[in-house]
């Protein structure tokens, strides 16, 4: 939702529904007044500005005009592998194999690494992969304890890291970690990532029933935050936080009580 | 500070902490809390030569004594082949000028080999044929090969003397060798790579190596620890990095712990040696345990 709202271009994968269903299902921008992200009009557009980020009612979903407005990339994995069934990369997995190639052919073409200087400003690419790991994936490593090939995922990770690094374009990946059984490879995907939180939810677990967690529907862990380009490593001073989910909004808020 | 001389003990005045070696305490980069450091420089020239140092983390980044070590050997004259698979070449280069050093400088002028991992992953990927000829030193990633002989011959050919070298010592640095194993390599592999490097960097060169092995709290990767621990066995140095037990601290940051190798051949007890540290923008400052200066 970020990303339509500030004019950035979008990359949605996912192997479970079609991606304009994710689109759809995002938010709708909500109030007068428009806070934007000084960071971004940096690269877009210089401009004087306040605050960071947006609003959202999550209760809505986005207007197409604004959808319209940006330009979206999507890959959904069953229209993609009847394509190419066979694409193969350093023994990975098909569906991940694929996946790199697309993003990096969107990355090349649309010049996010700096290829073609001259064909217009420079703008960001906010790629968003929906539940990696899982079994739509063609993975194994979530359904069993001595998976098949360990290695697809940390390497999927590894080179889509290097595409990240190379150009102006950041990643957000889901991960159903509770599936995964090994977890040495949760330790390796955290190694590679800059960027690991973690979402617990209290369904179905005793917590539900915890007076202390009445209010909230969930703990949100912060396992690890980027380290780059500077010696200083993880310095916030809070770590408990835990999140609501209600009809507009979703808060995030430090957990004073426990 | 890279390493604590068994000969001078630690003497405490007054809650600061002085630690003695041989060679002088450096002004900027690491130094050590309570007492200033004197202006003298490390002389790489003074330090044992053909030595083996392994930097573990556990529960926390140890990342920042790979700046230290890189900076250090850079900054003492030594040519050094840095093998970076984790993070991009204008990440070190912005740390390390922040301790006083130019990587783009050092590389320029033939001091510094480095390998940026992720790059050269994405040339063997989605990049043209070698035009050289010359299998990519990340060619087992392919699939083609399970060992890591051309990542050998990279860093052999990185650092055999050249006619015209005039550098000091050849070092080798590896951040992080835990990466290898995520991108397929078996751990029997890597041990053999490092194996090899010892050959050549450390008996017949007389050069040192650093490798870090990066661990996570939980240790449920065996493949890393047994590398790790393989390692630990014929190191000379290690230097083990760990989060406080005690959860987050604003002024400190972790615990390192010292093992020096008196010995590899006799039972000779190792000195081990336990210090606490804070990170900060330049440099990190390292103290006896308690005696930071939030709690004095």
């Amino acid at each position: 939702a970020e990303g339509v709202v500030c004019g950035h271009d979008l990359f949605v994968a996912s192997a479970m529904e079609p991606p304009d269903n994710i689109l759809k299902v995002k938010t709708h921008r909500r109030g007068k007044d428009i806070l934007i992200d000084h960071n971004y009009l940096e690269i877009a557009s210089p401009t004087t500005s306040t605050k960071f980020g947006h609003y959202y009612d999550i209760s809505k979903t986005m207007s197409p005009e604004l959808l319209q407005s940006i330009k979206w990339h999507s890959f959904y994995l069953p229209e993609e592998l009847s394509l190419e069934p066979k694409l193969k990369m350093c023994n990975m997995n098909c569906g991940y194999a694929n996946l790199l190639h697309s993003i990096q052919r969107v990355i090349y073409q649309e010049g996010f690494d700096g290829s073609h200087p001259q064909k217009k400003q420079k703008n960001i690419l906010r790629i968003g992969i929906q539940s990696l790991g899982s079994l739509l994936w063609g993975d194994d490593i979530c359904s069993s304890d001595t998976p098949e090939d360990i290695h697809s995922l940390t390497k999927f990770l590894y080179v889509l890291r290097g595409l990240l690094r190379k150009s102006l374009s950041a990643c957000i990946i889901t991960v159903p970690s509770h599936l995964i059984q090994n977890k040495a490879i949760m330790e390796r995907v955290t190694n590679l990532s800059d960027m690991v939180v973690g979402l617990e939810s209290f369904i179905g677990s005793e917590r539900e029933t915890n007076p202390l967690y009445k209010d909230y529907h969930g703990l949100l862990h912060v396992h690890q935050i980027p380290r780059l380009n500077s010696l200083i490593c993880d310095v916030s001073d809070t770590k408990d936080l835990a999140f609501r989910l209600k009809r507009k909004q979703f808060t995030i808020e430090r957990d004073f009580n426990v | 500070m890279t390493e604590v001389s068994s000969t001078r003990s630690v003497k405490a005045r007054c809650g600061s902490f002085l630690v003695g070696t041989e060679r002088g305490v450096q002004r900027e980069g690491f130094q050590v809390a309570g007492r200033s450091s004197t202006a003298g420089s490390m002389s790489a020239a003074a330090s044992p030569q053909g030595k083996f140092t392994l930097l573990r983390d556990t529960g926390t980044d140890g990342s920042f004594l790979v700046h230290h070590f890189l900076s250090f050997y850079l900054r003492a004259g030594c040519k050094v082949c840095f093998v970076a698979l984790l993070q991009s070449f204008s990440h070190y280069n912005i740390v390390a000028q922040k301790l006083g050093v130019s990587l783009t400088a050092a590389r320029e002028r033939g001091q510094l080999v480095f390998l940026e991992g992720l790059k050269s992953c994405l040339d063997l990927l989605f990049g043209e044929e070698e035009p050289s000829g010359e299998p990519s030193p990340l060619q087992f990633i392919s699939g083609s090969t399970s060992n890591l002989k051309a990542l050998f011959d990279f860093v052999r050919t990185s650092l055999t003397p050249a006619d015209s070298a005039s550098w000091k010592g050849p070092v080798l640095l590896v951040d992080d060798l835990s990466v290898l194993l995520s991108l397929g390599a078996a751990p029997v592999a890597v041990l053999d790579f490092i194996h090899y490097c010892r050959v050549v960097v450390c008996s017949q060169l007389q050069g040192n190596i650093v490798v870090l092995v990066h661990g996570s709290e939980d240790a449920e990767d065996e493949e890393n620890d047994l590398v790790g621990n393989s390692l630990g066995h014929h190191s000379d140095l290690i230097l083990w990095v760990e989060g406080l037990a005690t959860g987050f601290c604003k002024d400190v940051h972790g615990e390192i712990k010292i093992i020096k190798r008196l010995s590899l051949e006799s039972t000779e007890q190792d000195l081990v040696q336990v210090y606490q540290y804070k990170i900060q923008e330049r440099n990190v400052t390292f103290f006896a345990r308690g005696l930071s200066a939030a709690v004095l």
